[in-house]
């Protein structure tokens, strides 16, 4: 694995790019499923290579969230803009809507459903490039190596299905598949959740040199509280679909002033860790927010 | 005798397909009631290992080396003898919960098949799965029974595979990351789920999990794997507080911490082994900081260090770091 961030943009020619800012502003997003909720009122704003975590319990709307905004889910209300230009407006043409589409990227939570199983690694990867990019295929064979490299894959990954990988490894592909965009600004749903953590550490790396590099934008959902002090700047806290606690990260960590992230910073696994315990305070706290609010 | 004793375990790919076998002689026991973690690379072999336990192995595999639980050999056993198993004894969450459920069929139907095939009335296994939905936490669980996959969040789901590993009230669970996908309270929740089960029913299990603090607060014993073999085993608690492998002192540093003086994590250079490379020697020497000119000729065998084992040929001086 390198260490090195190289881009393919700037080099050579980059289908429909423009260098506008790219400050990500979400306005009062609402989603319902049936009658209920998922996703309530949120709203946060992701500065160009800033890096913002969203986090909260399973259930309360966090990938609901991150595909309203790469348009896999479109919002009841609410409003997302990207460099004040509304997501959902309508394109002109091919050009714009791939640029549209190229400047958020999203590692999915569910590697094995966004790899299509029939296509080998190498080929998934060179798919992207040549959507966006202007390469000949030399071109396009060498930077695939290097995107899989970065991610601690060698050239028997890169012939290999998904089905013949390990979870972590499907997750790395999906991770230099979005790479290879180059976007933005790049979701993140639980997408080092499945690697072991000597892993996890090199992926973390190489994130936070792609973004000092190369200024893209992180949204970093994650149940992962240690990861989330150590690669955001800013987070969310989200319980049954509405923002409870926001703010810088250190502090929020440090100093949580909602009974729920309370909860959850005690609900990390440590020496003395009391699993029952914690699950009888879950229970009061719903039953207390079930009292006041009624939903 | 322990429940589950995997012996010598190697799983091999077909000519051509991999340099080494993705498991290398790897020998594991779970006692009755006994929780036992599987930690290791990405990579390592822990899926594979967990679901040789089921009698799954990679097409084409050759294998050697024997898998028996409660006595009885897996690896030998015909389809009848393998569903039976797969119906009463052992259950198994796997990592990946959406690839695991089938999405076209309803919820209920999902959690209730193992249990209408081992012969329990409709009603009784519909009324057996609402419990365990109410019990892994999922609210409205009859409603939960009529819906689709599609329409659970991650973390949802892995709870509803949960509760359908549970439904059959197995002697043995391999959970393979389990909570992975929770938030860390939900995973607080359903671990005190599991070590209840535990508790109540002698039910011994495996525990597959790259969070090391989760190991130490759920199991007896941790093994560490490493490209296909296990390097070090020791009790959760000795793990922390004195790890005998190098890759293990190395897994420890990469852990994020959360107090808020705690550095970055810091992880070991250079890369996995891949399975199309097969080192001569200890297939952590290209990535270990102390490696000594014997540690490139051949593999080092898991020795006994006090109360722990390690495959090191350093073992006795001690990490270095
Ligand atoms: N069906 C298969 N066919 C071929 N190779 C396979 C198959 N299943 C797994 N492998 C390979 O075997 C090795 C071990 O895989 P396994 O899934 O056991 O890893 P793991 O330790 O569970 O990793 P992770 O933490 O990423 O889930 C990997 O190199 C993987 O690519
Ligand atoms: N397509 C759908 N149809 C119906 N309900 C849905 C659908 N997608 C999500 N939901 C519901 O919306 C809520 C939020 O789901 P979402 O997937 O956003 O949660 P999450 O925060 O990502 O949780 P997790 O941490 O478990 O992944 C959940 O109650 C879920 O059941
Ligand atoms: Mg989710
Ligand atoms: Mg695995």
């Amino acid at each position: 694995m390198t260490g090195s961030v190289t881009r393919t943009s700037g080099t050579t020619g980059d289908k429909g790019a423009d260098a506008v800012d790219a400050t990500l502003e979400v306005v009062d997003l609402c989603k319902a499923f049936g009658g209920h909720r998922a996703v309530d009122g949120v709203s946060f704003t992701l500065a160009p290579g800033g890096s913002l975590g969203i986090v909260g319990e399973s259930g309360c709307g966090k990938t609901t969230t991150a595909r309203m905004l790469v348009g896999l889910v479109s919002p009841d209300s609410g409003s997302i803009r990207v460099g004040g230009r509304e997501r959902s407006a309508p394109t002109r043409n091919r050009a714009e809507r791939l640029a549209r589409a190229r400047e958020m990227q999203m590692v999915f939570q569910d590697p094995y459903l966004s790899l299509d199983p029939r296509v080998v690694v190498r080929e998934c990867v060179e798919e992207v490039l040549r959507l966006h990019f202007d390469l000949t295929r030399e071109q396009r064979t060498a930077r695939v190596v290097e995107l899989l490299d970065q991610v601690g894959l060698g050239e028997r990954e890169a012939s290999a299905l998904p089905k013949a990988l390990s979870g972590g490894q499907r997750q790395r592909v999906a991770i230099a598949r979005a790479l290879a965009a180059e976007p933005k600004v790049l979701i993140l749903d639980e997408a080092v959740a499945a690697l072991d953590v000597s892993i996890q550490a090199q992926i973390l790396d190489l994130l936070a040199g792609i973004r000092r590099d190369a200024g893209v934008g992180f949204l970093f959902v994650s149940h992962d509280l240690a990861v989330v002090r150590h690669i955001t700047e800013d987070v969310v806290v989200l319980r049954g679909g509405r923002v409870v606690e926001a703010g810088p990260t250190v502090d929020v960590l440090t100093e949580p002033r909602h009974t729920y992230t309370r909860l959850l910073l005690d609900s990390v696994p440590r020496v003395g860790w009391d699993p029952a315990r914690i699950a009888a305070d879950r229970r009061a706290l719903e039953r207390e927010a079930g009292g006041s609010s009624g939903d | 005798m322990a429940f589950l004793e995997i012996d010598e375990l190697t799983v091999r790919l077909p000519q051509g397909r991999a340099a080494r076998p993705i498991l290398d002689g790897v020998s594991l026991r779970v006692g009755e009631g006994e929780s036992v973690g599987l930690v290791g690379e990405s990579g390592s072999g822990k899926s594979v290992a967990c679901r040789s336990v089921l009698g799954l192995l990679p097409e084409g595999a050759a294998v050697s080396g024997a898998v028996r639980v409660g006595g009885r050999d897996v690896l030998g056993m015909r389809r009848a003898e393998l569903r039976s198993l797969r119906a009463r004894e052992v259950a198994m969450v796997f990592q990946d919960p959406r690839a695991s459920v089938n999405p076209m069929r309803r919820v209920g139907d999902f959690l209730t098949e193992g249990l209408r095939a081992a012969g329990t009335a409709p009603a009784v296994a519909a009324r057996r799965a609402v419990e365990l939905l109410e019990a892994v936490g999922i609210r409205d669980p009859e409603g939960a029974m009529r819906r689709y996959p599609h329409h659970f969040s991650g973390g949802m789901l892995q709870r509803v595979v949960i509760a359908a590993a549970l439904a059959g009230e197995p002697s043995l669970l391999l959970a393979d990351e389990p909570t992975t996908a929770l938030d860390v309270t939900t995973q607080a929740e359903v671990i005190a789920i599991l070590t209840r089960l535990q508790a109540e029913r002698g039910t011994g299990m495996l525990f597959v999990t790259h969070d090391l603090e989760l190991a130490a607060a759920v199991c007896d014993r941790v093994y560490v794997m490493y490209a296909g073999r296990i390097v070090e085993t020791q009790t959760a608690a000795g793990l922390f507080a004195r790890p005998r492998h190098p890759y293990t002192a190395g897994l420890l540093a990469s852990t994020p911490r959360l107090d808020p003086d705690a550095g970055p994590p810091k992880p070991i250079p250079g890369r996995p082994v891949s399975l199309a490379e097969a080192p001569t020697g200890c297939a952590f020497a290209a990535r270990c900081a102390q490696v000594r000119p014997e540690c490139l000729v051949e593999p080092p065998a898991l020795v006994r260090a006090d109360d722990a084992y390690a495959a090191c040929f350093r073992v006795d001086e001690g990490i270095v770091t």
